[in-house]
């Protein structure tokens, strides 16, 4: 039996999983063979697409970074720089790596491993195709929360273990990070599930393409707290907070190098491509692009909307400056949070009309997503006017021009920063 | 439960990516708050007013270059002022507006990498440092085409500058001229107007003019606290008499208004240069020295070096970083007797520790950011 029965079923590659399974049974292997083959070969093929994505992706990432501050970025190792990647990765290498003296031996080692493999593991739950999951969790979202915040402990375990008061201040921040937009992250995810009504990833990109519609267009405002709490999560500008180049030289991974710092690099990519990862699978509607993925094979839509994601987050790197911790937090607990709690609010009630009354899903979404949109809309300018913005305070103000030498236009100091 | 905790040190510098050299900022820290900040300063001291008692005058200009090594130009005009006021020398008309042109293009440079780097110090991963450093490059070019050098220029001599302008100059001026007010509009669109940035720097380091005046800040830092004061228009120098300009001041005194000021300013150096473009006269560039003073009287095989007659004289300029003045004592002989640089950035650094104090180390940055150090300048 062939493994592929047609040369173009390499749109679903779970077919020929499938067809290898069968194989094996055939040769008379016990029941688990087929099924720890099938896990070995899923784990290796996406760790090998997560590598090359992430050495693509550096080299993505320095030459938009590179478009956006006027300059060219790495052109030198191979063609238009493409190697850059392997270069990098090659040099960190090669690198000592240096333990300092005074650091707490095990948990320094521990650390970089503590923050690699959450980074993977999320991956086991998200759909890149129909059928194309390692393990598709009833409670796949959950398992998403509970892997995501690992990679917490880890940075403070590199903080506290370098004996850096850099890096432990960076650790303490990325502790006072991961407690404030954690609770936004769950209820961002809370109100996708409640709508759906399955933790299951599968399930949930399933009822987007059977209703004919990507969750974001439905649940604007979780989708935008959901971004802003994972770039806080996974540690990028703006909220690369427990890094903080200019303030804290490197914060948490000050004291690491080579291959151990490379691993911290790596895992941020992971994370990140994780994040984007579920961002499209929850509000994108993951593999499917209505019905193109007939034609396409859905993994390739759904690697294409990740980076698209991800390329978001580039952007959003080479444009915003970076909040103070007070800031950041502030604008999680006074803000984001109060927000959720209406958005939960509102979508379990329209969950719980739907269900009553069963209406038609084709007419009750659009008259859902409109409401959505003009409440998040309404309710994001009325909070932060509410907050103090808007006014003269917080409004940005260019210096005023005189003629007259000696006059002093001092009009008293404002509050500190908004 | 009532934790113990105690106070610990942190190191900001000689080596961090904010100090803006080799700058170092001792911070005593309870958990992110700043409870006491003590600056230690001469990473970079190289004896520069020691060395000068052993040059002459003119060996004396590329010194000046290396104090203030973001803005050469004007080290040197305020330096070569001071021999001048004190030998007595009637600059050339001509090499005044020279001057003027130099020194204005150097504010725009020297502007322009200070809200470059103010920007990364507020969090910016680059991104408006690399646009500004675009224009300070253009600036650099001019300088490269007007005297051959970009960084440090050595461009000014005692009694007129060291060479005439190339004919190229003045068009490649005005092309740069034109594209700059759109530059600086995009600059103050992105940066003055960002919600982050104003979080970050409003309300930041507040000095009242009061303090302000006590602590003998100038330049921005001054006029950032909203005293109108520049010694281009309360003390003019060079052909700052001819031209039109406006002083920016601020009105909260925060590390935002120096930025905003530092922007404004911008503006107006492109406004006093477009008037040079058109206003500069033809003429001599250097002014002829008089033999009494260079030749040493009844010694006729001594070098000719320039010897101004016994006396003192402190010339002043308003560089980028604020009041840069020289003062020179002269015993007639071919070197100075004493040589003393005001410099701006390390008298402007004095109230830091009174703006830290209460903070946190992310605002820490955003407040040396706001003051704009050169670290040659600080240590000299």
């Amino acid at each position: 039996m062939p493994i592929l029965a047609k040369w173009y079923d390499f749109r679903d590659l779970g077919n020929a999983i499938g067809a290898l399974q069968d194989q094996i049974l055939d040769w008379g292997a016990p029941d688990w063979v087929p099924y720890v083959v099938s896990g070995i070969i899923a784990v290796v093929g996406i760790l090998l697409w997560l590598l090359v994505s992430q050495i693509v992706f550096i080299w993505i990432e320095r030459r938009v970074i590179g478009l956006m501050h006027n300059r060219i970025g790495p052109n030198r190792v191979g063609p238009m720089g493409l190697l850059q990647g392997v270069a990098d990765a090659i040099k960190l290498l090669l690198k000592e790596a240096i333990t300092a003296r005074a650091t707490d031996k095990i948990l320094f080692w521990a650390a970089p491993i503590a923050i690699f493999i959450p980074a993977m593991v999320v991956f086991a739950v998200i759909p890149f195709g129909e059928g194309m999951v390692l393990s598709d969790l009833n409670v796949g979202v959950l398992f998403f929360l509970a892997i995501g915040s690992i990679n917490t402990i880890a940075v403070f375990a590199a903080g506290w273990a370098s004996n850096n008061k850099y890096a432990l201040i960076g650790a303490m921040r990325q502790i006072g990070m991961l407690i404030s937009y954690e609770l936004v992250q769950v209820f961002a995810l809370l109100s996708v599930v409640i709508l759906v009504g399955s933790m299951r990833m599968g399930d949930i990109v399933a009822w987007q393409s059977g209703n004919d519609v990507w969750m974001f267009a439905i649940q604007p405002l979780a989708f935008v707290a959901f971004i802003i709490a994972g770039l806080v999560e996974v540690n990028r500008s703006p909220a690369d907070l427990s890094e903080a180049e200019s303030e804290l030289t490197a914060g948490y991974h000050t004291e690491y190098s080579g291959i151990k710092f490379g691993f911290f690099y790596a895992a941020e990519y992971f994370a990140t491509f994780a994040l984007s990862g579920v961002i499209v699978t929850l509000f994108m509607g993951g593999w499917t692009l209505w019905g193109a993925e007939e034609w396409v094979p859905g993994f390739l839509i759904f690697v294409t909307k990740l980076y698209a994601v991800f390329f978001l987050f580039i952007w959003a790197r080479g444009t915003l400056p970076r909040l103070r911790t007070d800031q950041l937090m502030s604008f999680s607990w006074k803000f984001l949070l109060e927000l959720m709690f209406v958005q939960i609010l509102v979508i379990g009630l329209e969950t719980l009309i739907w269900r009553e009354q069963a209406y038609d899903a084709s007419t009750v979404l659009p008259i859902f997503g409109v409401i959505n949109w003009v409440l998040a809309i309404g309710l994001v300018v009325l909070w932060a006017r509410m907050l103090g913005h808007g006014t003269p305070r917080t409004a940005g103000k260019r210096a005023t021009l005189t003629q007259e030498i000696g006059k002093i236009y001092y009009e008293g100091a404002a509050g500190p920063g908004a | 439960m009532k934790l113990k905790t105690e106070p610990y040190v942190i190191n900001v510098g000689p080596q961090h990516p904010s100090t803006h050299g080799v700058f170092r900022l001792r911070l005593t820290m309870d958990g992110e708050k700043i409870i006491d900040a003590e600056m230690i300063i001469g990473y970079l001291h190289r004896s520069m007013e020691k060395l000068a008692e052993e040059r002459t005058y003119t060996q004396n200009i590329p010194f000046t270059d290396r104090t203030d090594y973001i803005a050469a130009m004007t080290g040197n005009l305020a330096y070569v002022m001071a021999v001048e006021k004190l030998m007595e020398i009637e600059v050339p008309e001509r090499a005044n507006w020279l001057r003027t042109i130099m020194a204005e293009l150097q504010r725009l440079a020297s502007h322009a990498m200070a809200g470059g780097t103010f920007a990364n110090d507020c969090g910016t991963w680059q991104t408006p440092v690399m646009h500004m450093i675009r224009d300070r490059e253009k600036v650099l070019d001019l300088f490269e085409m007007a005297c051959g050098a970009r960084l440090t220029t050595n461009y000014m001599r005692i009694g007129g500058v060291s060479r005439d302008i190339p004919p190229e100059f003045l068009p490649a001026m005005t092309k740069l001229l034109k594209e700059l007010p759109d530059r600086i509009d995009e600059y103050e669109d992105l940066l003055l107007n960002n919600e982050i940035i104003i979080a970050r720097s409003r309300g930041i380091a507040v000095l009242t003019p009061e303090e302000a005046i006590a602590y003998s800040l100038s330049g921005p830092m001054l006029r950032g606290s909203g005293v109108a004061w520049d010694l281009r228009k309360a003390d003019p120098y060079a052909a700052y008499d001819k031209v039109e300009f406006d002083i920016a001041v601020g009105t909260k005194g925060d590390a935002y208004d120096r930025f905003a000021v530092r922007m404004a300013e911008m503006r107006q150096s492109v406004r006093i240069l477009e008037q040079c473009a058109e206003m500069i006269p033809e003429g001599p560039i250097h002014a002829r020295l008089q033999t009494a003073t260079v030749q040493p009287i009844g010694n006729p095989v001594a070098p000719l070096v320039v010897r101004p007659p016994e006396g003192e004289a402190y010339a002043r300029i308003e560089s980028p970083r604020g009041e840069l003045g020289f003062y020179i004592v002269s015993d007639g002989g071919p070197s100075p007797y004493r040589f003393h640089i005001r410099a701006p950035s390390y008298i402007n650094l004095t109230p830091l520790k009174k703006m830290t104090v209460g903070m946190t180390v992310a605002d820490a940055v955003v407040v040396l950011g706001s003051v704009d150090i050169v670290v040659g300048e600080v240590d000299r």
